[in-house]
């Protein structure tokens, strides 16, 4: 055990804090929710191409920095630390791009990465449909062989970002016999294609995070398939893995909030003392984003010494979203009567920031597999339990 | 930066982990407890050192292996997980760092740590954290504080008055005795510091048995839910008992880390260490309290006696959960360090 950066971590460190500094717009962007906004983050993205910052994790030919998951996590840390822009091509990024490295073919590879790295492609998932939620393999949507083409009907939903994005991934069943995770298939789809309809759905925000997605013959060349025909469900259990182990929320971004709540408290640290459960919940904050730091770090050095990560990878997601949500909650009661004030009201002041990551925190324990889903896979497949 | 332990610092743990699964099965140590006066036996005790548990710390010039803190932290959890009694963890981990520390004093060290290495001398030591002290009355010598001094006595030099604790592995004492020149060790200018590092050792030691015994109150429960049936099912497939267990494995899973980092930070005389050892205390008890309120759900009305091994655990966890610093004093320590001014927050700070 050495719990200390080595010194070409440390000069890592120094390069991309100089990066940021130079690079960061001086102004926030506005929302990524936003049309204007998708297009100033899909800008933001180019720019941190060009420094090579935009997927660090990337082997040097596609684009990427070629870096070890220690490296991710120090990368992470000062990118939150500068109050850079949230990633929008996160997706495509983070969970889509592990999966073609490991599945794609060559030609997929060098078509698709360049473009995620550059944000000249910015990609949303498309898993759930209105009778496919924790039910994954209750997937309806059908993808029909016609020659070298795929034939696509159905309907997929609260697939995020969708509303802007430029190609969706997910799963359709090829196989209109099959049922469950049989005769399922991975394919990639441009979101400009004829027959396809997107609905913009509102979030509790008021802003269309996410969309339906109607698909009426729409015609995908058999190119675009990821993985074998009827092979998609182990193909996107790989995406599941990768999002719920470590690339979806790096500790870096709960230890920025945990610092924040701190100087809210001590701020209003006079109002904050009348409620004596306040104190105790920000010392828990910051506790629990440590926990969580040091916890990712293990598993990034185990993951370096060639462990992988198995059914443990569900205890992060609901750690984190408990977290989330217990530092929002947190600074909300610090906030008291000026926390329901929405960003544009002239007295929101402090307040604003945190009813937005208030709301979004209550999502935290519903994507990427919902906490009870997580907590059935803990008890099952870490602890052995029987399944019902 | 490096987060795994070594091959041999690993294999060594699972040495410990056979040996006291055998050894130190709960019918016998519940016959022990339940059945003598001192609740220890000389028996173990002997077979503990032939595994190099007395003298994992003492300085090989002393007839030890001379390991750290970071060798002692796993042994701590398996030390937990099998509910061994203080008298081992206060003999051969904190007066054996006491000792060490003394500044110059060979003949105490010459005398005292080749017997407690070869596990023939059993060491109390009093903190004023703890209003009573442990195994003291089986004690070949005491350690004790007095303003910040430190006093070494032995049997006949003082009083002890047994107080029973919930815990049936536990034998605390009220002393009364009286600290003289003679009596004296190591004066306060120099005892205040080792005082401060002894309690951060004895934190991090109770915090990593905490985790074991988390651990245990979690494999017991699951074990009995996977064997009880009802409603023509196992009682674990319900899941409801599934997700009680889930969450146990959750605050186990992130307070480890936290245990580890404490244990790092200790070795490393990291200026943070306290602020460390408070989080790792704290993350650790409310492990263990969630697995003992969860473990003793899933047991039934078998949970709420006597005679189910799981009581042992959960009375153990209870106690520790307040030994060496209780939640107010350790949650006053991060308070401190976190709300200071000027204090180092958010990414990038944790190494
Ligand atoms: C902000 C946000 C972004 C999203 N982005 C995307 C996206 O980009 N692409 C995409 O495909 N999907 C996306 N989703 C959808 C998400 O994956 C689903 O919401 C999730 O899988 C749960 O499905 P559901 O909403 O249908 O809830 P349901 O499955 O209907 O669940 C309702 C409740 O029942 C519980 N439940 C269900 N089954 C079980 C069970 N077996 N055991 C115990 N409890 C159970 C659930 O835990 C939940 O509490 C997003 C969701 C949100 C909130």
């Amino acid at each position: 055990m050495r719990l200390e950066y080595t010194e070409r971590q440390k000069k890592f460190r120094e390069e991309i804090r100089g990066w940021l500094a130079a690079n960061v717009p001086k102004q926030p962007l506005p929302s990524f929710d936003t049309e204007e906004g998708f297009e100033a983050h899909r800008r933001w993205e180019a720019r941190l191409f060009e420094g090579r910052w935009s997927a660090v994790t990337w082997p040097k030919q596609y684009g990427g920095h070629g870096c070890d998951l220690v490296e991710w996590l120090i990368f992470e840390e000062e990118y939150w630390r500068a109050n850079a822009p949230l990633r929008v091509n996160q997706n495509g990024v983070f969970l889509l791009a592990p999966t073609l490295m490991e599945y794609g073919t060559d030609e997929q590879k060098a078509r698709f990465l360049p473009r995620m790295a550059s944000g000249q492609d910015i990609w949303a998932q498309g898993w759930s449909e209105p009778g496919a939620g924790s039910d994954m393999a209750a997937i309806r949507s059908k993808a029909v062989r016609d020659g070298d083409h795929y034939v696509i009907n159905g309907q997929k939903t609260w697939s995020t970002r969708a509303v802007w994005a430029d190609w969706l991934f997910g799963m359709f069943r090829t196989d209109p016999e099959s049922s469950r995770h049989h005769g399922l298939t991975f394919i990639l789809l441009p979101l400009d294609l004829p027959g396809i309809t997107i609905r913009p759905i509102k979030q509790l925000n008021g802003l269309p995070g996410f969309a339906e997605i109607f698909f009426d013959d729409v015609r995908v060349p058999v190119g675009n398939r990821l993985g074998d025909e009827g092979a998609g469900w182990s193909v996107a259990m790989a995406t599941a893995g990768f999002e719920r182990g470590l690339m979806l929320r790096s500790p870096a971004r709960f230890q920025q909030t945990a610092r924040s709540l701190v100087d809210l408290y001590k701020r209003h640290r006079d109002v904050a003392d009348t409620d004596p459960g306040i104190r105790e919940a920000v010392l828990k904050s910051w506790m629990d984003a440590e926990a969580y730091t040091l916890a990712t770090y293990r598993t990034a050095s185990r993951l370096g010494k060639g462990a992988k990560i198995g059914a443990e990878a569900s205890t992060n997601k609901i750690f984190w979203s408990e977290l989330d949500l217990l530092m929002h909650e947190t600074a909300l009661r610090i906030l008291g009567p000026l926390g329901e004030l929405m960003p544009d009201a002239p007295s929101a002041g402090d307040a604003a920031h945190w009813l937005d990551g208030f709301l979004f925190a209550q999502a935290g324990p519903i994507y990427a597999g919902t906490n009870e889903i997580q907590r059935n896979i803990i008890a099952e497949r870490m602890l052995g339990l029987p399944r019902s | 930066m490096d987060f795994t332990f070594e091959d041999q610092q690993l294999a060594f743990r699972d040495a410990i982990h056979k040996f006291l699964m055998v050894e130190a099965a709960p019918e016998m140590l519940r016959e022990i407890w339940e059945t003598t006066r001192t609740g220890r036996s000389a028996e173990l005790r002997a077979k503990l050192a032939d595994q190099g548990l007395t003298a994992l710390s003492v300085p090989e010039e002393f007839g030890g292996i001379g390991l750290g803190d970071l060798d002692w932290v796993l042994v701590q959890q398996e030390l937990g997980y099998f509910a061994i009694p203080d008298s081992l963890t206060d003999s051969a981990y904190l007066a054996v760092f006491l000792l060490n520390h003394l500044p110059a004093d060979i003949a105490l060290k010459r005398e005292w740590l080749p017997r407690i290495a070869s596990g023939n001398a059993r060491v109390a030591v009093g903190h004023p954290v703890n209003p009573l002290v442990a195994d003291a009355e089986l004690a070949d010598l005491l350690l004790l504080w007095h303003e910040d001094e430190i006093h070494a006595l032995t049997r006949d030099q003082l009083q002890c008055e047994f107080n029973a604790s919930i815990d049936l592995s536990r034998r605390l004492y009220r002393l009364n005795w009286t600290p003289t020149a003679a009596t004296r060790i190591c004066p306060a200018r120099q005892g205040g510091a080792l005082w401060r590092e002894l309690l951060d050792r004895a934190a991090l030691a109770a915090s990593a048995q905490l985790l074991g015994l988390a651990q245990r109150m979690l494999d017991l429960g699951v074990d009995h839910a996977a064997q009880r049936k009802q409603f023509g099912k196992p009682v674990g497939s319900f899941q409801a008992v599934k997700h009680h267990f889930a969450d146990v494995a959750v605050k186990i899973e992130f307070a480890e880390p936290v245990i580890h980092r404490a244990a790092y930070a200790v070795a490393e005389d990291d200026p943070r260490q306290s602020a460390y050892v408070s989080h790792a205390k704290l993350a650790a008890g409310e492990a263990a309290r969630l697995a003992a309120r969860k473990s003793i759900q899933a047991h039934g009305a078998m949970g709420y006696t006597w005679e189910a091994d799981l009581q042992m655990y959960m009375k153990r966890a209870w106690a520790l959960d307040s030994a060496w610093g209780d939640a107010k004093f350790h949650k006053a320590r991060i308070d401190h360090s976190i709300l200071a001014d000027g204090a180092a927050l958010g990414p990038g700070t944790t190494f």
